[in-house]
């Protein structure tokens, strides 16, 4: 973007007999972009509660509409909202990313990758933007992060594990500015230690911090200095206490008033001049032609693009994407053949696996018919016996009968037979 | 799509401030900035020999910047062809620095049959846009691609004073299409004022019959400022323009301006020509514009018509690879169809 014109053996300087009026051409640009507005994304890393959103508001002079998280997300989330700001007649688009539930759970293992995600989507929105044939570019809302602040607990002693591993991950990937939060609970010998302790280890690990840019003479030293200072010490308030008479951002403690704008309290100021009156544009700089590079260049060159082939000539893009083109429907056209594979050969398993299930279902039906009939052959056999036996019964019914009548008979002429004897 | 799951919608809600934060220093450091990177514009200038175009390219950057000027042992000679030639000076004033490039086209206009001489200038407009397009698709670019395209092309009329020729009308049909056309009426002291007028009018209707669009292109305006802006430059064009390095005493003063029997036409004074709106128009006003206009409008129509022709569509090659590493998007549309 900003990058000094290379110096050319064929341009010669000369010297302006009279006044041209190309100095305006700064102006004419500002103008340009004064019109379209600004674009400004800041990433906020921290754990709940430990005062994003407040340092937001403070550090923006508004109220952002924030509500309280709960401490219990099972994963870490990130809410961007979008804000439209204007002062004076620049116009900025301000987005602000909240890690919600950052260092909450039990297992922070995954904690990042969410972070990590996000921001690789930002990058891949405007390259997919800026490879798309009828793009917009200038109209484009960018959403990449411009500057990551990371909200350092203030325990006094060092940074967590989970610090040093979230910052690792994302030093290539964003601008980081860390700060240390609630900075009023730590005493100023306590903190320059701390600060000390927090330098050398993000130095020990590797960690690449976004440093304040010394090239340009008119803010070179302001940030030279600054880079001495980080990380910044904040604190945040939005509420106001009166001191003399003036109502300042304050804290009121029982033994005293933290005030938010004394740079002897904080660094609250130096945060707010460094990131936003003097290097803003250094910043979104930075994240265009540093980071978005360097995550197009991957990204090009996972999808198998190069600028030259193995033998170090010049390949076009276009052959590249040729033969990345033919390559694609081979492999389409194989993926294509082998569903189409796979899904005669579970349409065939299917049909014997129906015809399996009929057979066996057969096999059943006759074992249940031959039980069935075995069934109604006993209770045949039964039933007949019953009748036999019935026969037999009724036969000798009938025959004792027929012998009870006849014994009857003779036992009723015996009777008469003795009256008339006993006559 | 590929969205990270959890991410809850972006909501743009107006937020007053309570005091003062300084948002508006962005102003400056994009001032600064642009100061420390400085500026490059390609200005090309055609028309026959004859029309005064290296004068006039060196009144309006006060200083030598033409081919002519700066060539040692130039000989002014009728070439065969058409041939184009780029010449560039780093300038600066008050702190900005530019790098300005002046291309020369000589031989436009000067033969018996000038049949499709404008086809070595389209070449190399086009040319031009190829060179950035091949930088922007590389995957290692270049902090700063360099910008080589033609941001401005003035485009010289002989003072007829009647209409517009046939060469004219051809080439500012086809180039009007690629690059920003600025049309000048040169050697403009030879009409009178109400000669002048009538003369602009013409070209005008001329230009708008044949469908030819100059810059400030009515499309290209981006709002009802613009368009007021722009609309007073559109009733204005062509200017008619005088170009010297010569200065003179008049009342006293120095002033740019061509001597002659009968009077010292003064270069920077508007009642006599109106070098100085061409001046205001390219340089102290239009300049960013004209810039723009070339990035976002003609580069990027080229570039469409490139990638079409190319057939690269990289969204559907990006969307395609991502399926073949996971396997969902691809089988899904295939599925549909099986």
């Amino acid at each position: 973007m900003w990058e000094p014109i290379p110096k050319n053996k064929t341009a010669r300087p000369l010297s302006l007999s009279g006044h041209v009026g190309f100095d305006s051409l700064p102006h004419q640009l500002v103008n340009k972009s004064t019109c379209q507005g600004f674009c400004f994304n800041i990433l906020c890393i921290g754990e709940t509660g430990i005062g994003k959103s407040t340092l937001m508001n403070t550090l923006f002079n508004t109220n952002f509409e924030n509500f309280e998280s709960s401490h219990f997300e099972p994963n870490v989330k990130l809410s961007a909202k979008t804000y439209d700001l204007q002062e004076g007649n620049v116009r900025l688009k301000l987005t602000i990313v909240n890690t919600v539930g950052f260092g909450d759970q039990m297992n922070k293992q995954e904690s990042y990758q969410h972070i990590v995600d996000y921001i690789d989507t930002q990058f891949e929105s405007y390259l997919q933007e800026e490879l798309k044939i009828k793009r917009s570019l200038h109209n484009y809302h960018d959403s990449r992060i411009h500057a990551c602040l990371y909200f350092i607990s203030p325990s006094g002693h060092s940074l967590k594990s989970l610090d040093l591993v979230t910052m690792k991950k994302l030093d290539s990937k964003v601008n980081i500015i860390p700060v240390i939060a609630k900075a009023d609970t730590i005493s100023k010998s306590e903190l320059h230690k701390f600060k000390l302790k927090i330098m050398s280890e993000l130095v020990s690990n590797g960690v690449q911090i976004y440093q304040f840019p010394t090239d340009d003479e008119t803010v070179s030293s302001i940030n030279s200095t600054m880079n001495g200072i980080l990380p910044f010490a904040v604190v945040g308030s939005t509420e106001e206490v009166k001191i003399g008479n003036k109502m300042v951002k304050a804290r009121q403690y029982p033994w005293g008033v933290v005030q938010v704008e004394n740079e002897n309290h904080c660094d609250f100021v130096k945060l707010r001049e460094m990131l936003i009156c003097v290097n803003m544009e250094d910043l979104r700089e930075q994240t265009h032609s540093r980071h978005y590079e360097l995550y197009r260049r991957c990204k090009l060159e996972e999808m198998g693009f190069r600028d030259t082939d193995p033998e170090s000539k010049p390949v076009s893009l276009q052959e590249t994407y040729e033969s990345k083109r033919q390559e694609f429907q081979v492999e389409l056209q194989r993926k294509e053949e082998e569903m189409r594979q796979s899904f005669v050969q579970r349409v065939k398993e299917k049909e014997m696996e129906l015809k399996e299930k009929e057979r066996e279902l057969q096999t059943r039906f006759e074992q249940l018919k031959r039980m069935h009939q075995e069934e109604k052959a006993k209770l045949d056999e039964k039933r007949r016996m019953q009748e036999d036996e019935i026969n037999i019964f009724s036969k000798k019914k009938a025959a004792t009968e027929l012998l009870q009548g006849q014994t009857f008979n003779t036992n009723s002429s015996n009777l008469k037979k003795d009256k008339d004897r006993k006559k | 799509p590929g969205r990270v799951p959890g991410l809850t919608a972006g909501v743009i809600r107006g937020a007053d401030l309570f005091g003062y934060v300084g948002i508006e220093a962005v102003l400056d450091q994009m001032r600064r900035k642009t100061m420390k990177a400085g500026f490059e514009f390609n200005i090309m200038v055609v028309g026959q020999s004859g029309l005064g175009k290296s004068t006039l390219v060196n009144t309006l950057f006060k200083s030598k910047v033409s081919r002519k000027s700066c060539t040692p042992n130039y000989e002014e000679k009728i070439s065969k062809t058409v041939k184009l030639q780029s010449v560039s000076h780093v300038i600066e004033e008050k702190g900005v620095k530019m790098k300005l490039t002046v291309i020369d086209t000589p031989g436009f206009g000067d033969q018996i049959n000038n049949e499709n001489c404008w086809e070595p200038i389209v070449k190399y407009v086009n040319e031009q846009y190829e060179k950035y397009l091949k930088e922007e698709l590389h995957v290692n670019r270049k902090r700063r691609i360099p910008d080589t395209r033609v941001h401005c092309c003035i485009y010289f009329l002989p003072a007829t004073g009647h209409w517009l020729r046939p060469i004219d009308i051809e080439f500012m049909k086809r180039l009007g299409k690629i690059v920003s056309i600025v049309p000048v009426i040169a050697k403009a002291d030879t009409l009178t004022i109400e000669e002048r007028l009538e003369f602009k009018q013409r070209i005008r209707q001329d230009l708008a019959a044949n469908g030819i669009r100059v810059y400030p292109q009515k499309e290209y305006d981006e709002d009802a400022e613009d368009r007021i802006v722009n609309d007073r430059i559109r009733e204005s064009i062509p200017f008619a323009v005088v170009g010297t390095d010569k200065e003179h005493q008049v009342n006293g003063n120095k002033v740019l301006g061509r001597k002659t029997k009968w009077g010292i036409i003064e270069v920077e004074n508007a009642a006599h020509c109106e070098f100085a709106n061409l001046r205001d128009l390219l340089i102290r006003s239009h300049l960013q514009d004209l810039k723009d206009v070339t990035h976002n409008i003609h580069y990027e129509t080229y570039r469409v018509r490139r990638l079409n022709e190319s057939n690269m569509n990289f969204s559907e090659l990006e969307l395609s690879i991502r399926p073949l590493e996971n396997g969902n998007g691809d089988k899904s549309e295939s599925e549909s169809h099986l």
